[in-house]
């Protein structure tokens, strides 16, 4: 039986004098999507940061589980060797679409740059999967050639989880995937990306401050107020009978519809 | 059918909850509640209404956290633990092994009903188009009209997404079944579809733990009946 796919151990970030996140543990399984909830400035996406090897921990160690290469300390690999990781192995999603683009290309070349990562060279096949990734994403395939400054905010950010899920990542990292976005928009991207995740059979951590996302996608949820994990578990398990008073304030507050 | 090893074995699950915007107030659910079910069995959860029936159940899931006790459930060959286990684990169980019908459907925005249904099947492995169809026949031994069938249930009524419900929690055949009030607002030509369902479960095998108001369903489906006493708040009266 193999082990986890990422491991984080007393994880701890400081800003200053201010405690970002703070001594963080937990494993992450093949086939898992973990979520993060919690309010603005609880430490989530600096967090997922640290996760993904975008920031330096002050303290504790983030390990990954590589394809072939046996577990890696994330944070001491030379930097050439992580970004060679993040673009082959991994993926990141960020909320917004334009940090995760090259917004100076095409939305194809967009998709047809992760492939060439992972070593695709026939021009004509990568450019016939950028346009399948177009479909598969509800993105007429007719845009292929246009830049992604000329799609709208939804379509922009599909383009975003074509480019990151096309090399058929193993571990992808989300960050808050659907804020900022209309509601039937949201929807839409929801309904994909569970429809991707659940298909690929993909390991997700998944920012979100939104409980419905967090119930629609994720199976196991980490809470965090001012930079700590004051209650994990399964997802309906933490949203039905949540433990800690500032989980059960977090599930009252969600607004009926 | 030979007798076997029991599928479900229970003994001194306790549950309360603390309730932290009351000031901490602590409200006690189950004590000492003790059960073992076999295949082939039905047990009813029967009490007055209050008296913790649903959160025996949800706590059987998994969904409500035990605070003591054993939930032990045979799973290839062994027993596995569920209080106190790790989540992978819980979900492996609910994967393999336990379905549980809720009295409502959580609906996923766009995914069409026949979709919802087949979901179970498809995740174990099934192949997409066998699913559908077995989505199908239960949508249609249920009583939904095809019509409905490519549509997302949000706009479906009550009884509808319930059946819709039923359809998706019994498209895979778990040796353990939890029923959370299946019929509760059902009428009574849809109501004996799902009767006749979970029947023909029990008798190929399942074991199952059900809550049912319905005393025509209950004497219909149960082979067993387990009372569940309301708890007793330290003022003596039930909260």
């Amino acid at each position: 039986m193999s082990g986890p796919l990422l491991s984080a151990r007393g994880v701890t970030r400081r800003f200053g004098g201010r405690v970002a996140c703070h001594d963080v543990s937990f494993d992450l399984w093949p086939g898992e999507v973990l979520g993060i909830v919690g309010e603005s400035g609880s430490g989530k996406t600096t967090l997922l940061n640290c996760l993904a090897g975008r920031l330096v921990p002050d303290g504790g160690a983030v390990t990954y589980e590589t394809q072939s290469a046996g577990s890696v300390d994330v944070h001491r690999l030379s930097e050439a060797r992580r970004r060679l990781l993040a673009r082959t192995e991994w993926g990141f999603v960020n909320q917004d679409a334009r940090e995760g683009l090259r917004m100076g290309v095409s939305a194809g070349a967009n998709i047809g740059e992760r492939l060439m990562a992972v070593g695709a060279r026939h021009y004509g096949e990568i450019r016939r999967e950028a346009a399948d990734w177009m479909a598969r994403v509800e993105i007429d395939a007719a845009r292929l050639d246009d830049r992604p400054g000329t799609y709208s905010g939804g379509m922009r950010q599909r383009l975003q989880i074509a480019r990151n899920l096309v090399s058929k990542p193993r571990l992808v990292f989300m960050d808050e995937p659907t804020g900022g976005l209309d509601v039937s928009v949201q929807a839409r991207i929801l309904d994909l990306l569970r429809g991707l995740v659940g298909g690929l059979h993909l390991s997700a951590v998944l920012v979100t401050h939104d409980l419905g996302v967090a119930r629609l996608l994720t199976h196991r949820l980490m809470v965090m107020q001012g930079g700590r994990v004051v209650e994990q578990g399964l997802t309906d398990q933490v949203l039905d009978d949540p433990q800690h008073a500032y989980t059960q304030m977090l599930v009252a507050s969600i607004l009926p519809v | 059918m030979t007798a076997s090893q029991p599928a479900l074995r229970v003994c001194g699950l306790a549950k309360s909850f603390t309730v932290h915007a009351q000031g901490g107030l602590s409200l006690p659910v189950l004590h000492d509640v003790a059960l073992t079910v076999s295949p082939g069995e039905c047990l009813a959860l029967v009490g007055p209404s209050g008296a913790g029936k649903s959160t025996l159940l949800r706590s059987l899931y998994g969904n409500y956290r035990a605070d003591a006790g054993s939930i032990r459930v045979r799973q290839d060959e062994g027993w596995i633990e569920l209080v106190g286990a790790e989540p992978r684990t819980v979900l492996d169980v609910r994967h393999r092994t336990m379905g549980f019908v809720s009295q409502f459907l959580r609906v996923i925005p766009r995914v069409p009903a026949v979709d919802v249904v087949a979901e179970p099947l498809v995740r174990r492995g099934a192949d997409a188009a066998e699913a559908r169809q077995r989505a199908e026949f239960l949508l249609a031994m249920l009583g939904i009209p095809a019509r409905l069938w490519a549509l997302p249930p949000a706009t479906f009524s009550g009884g509808e997404q319930q059946r819709v419900n039923i359809a998706r929690s019994l498209i895979v055949d778990y040796p353990i079944l939890l029923l959370d009030e299946p019929t509760a607002s059902l009428d009574a030509a849809n109501r004996d579809g799902v009767v006749e369902l979970i029947s023909q479960r029990r008798d190929a095998g399942a074991a199952i733990v059900g809550i049912f108001h319905d005393t025509a369903v209950r004497d219909a489906v149960a082979t067993r009946v387990h009372e569940v006493v309301p708890p007793v708040t330290p003022s003596g009266a039930a909260p």
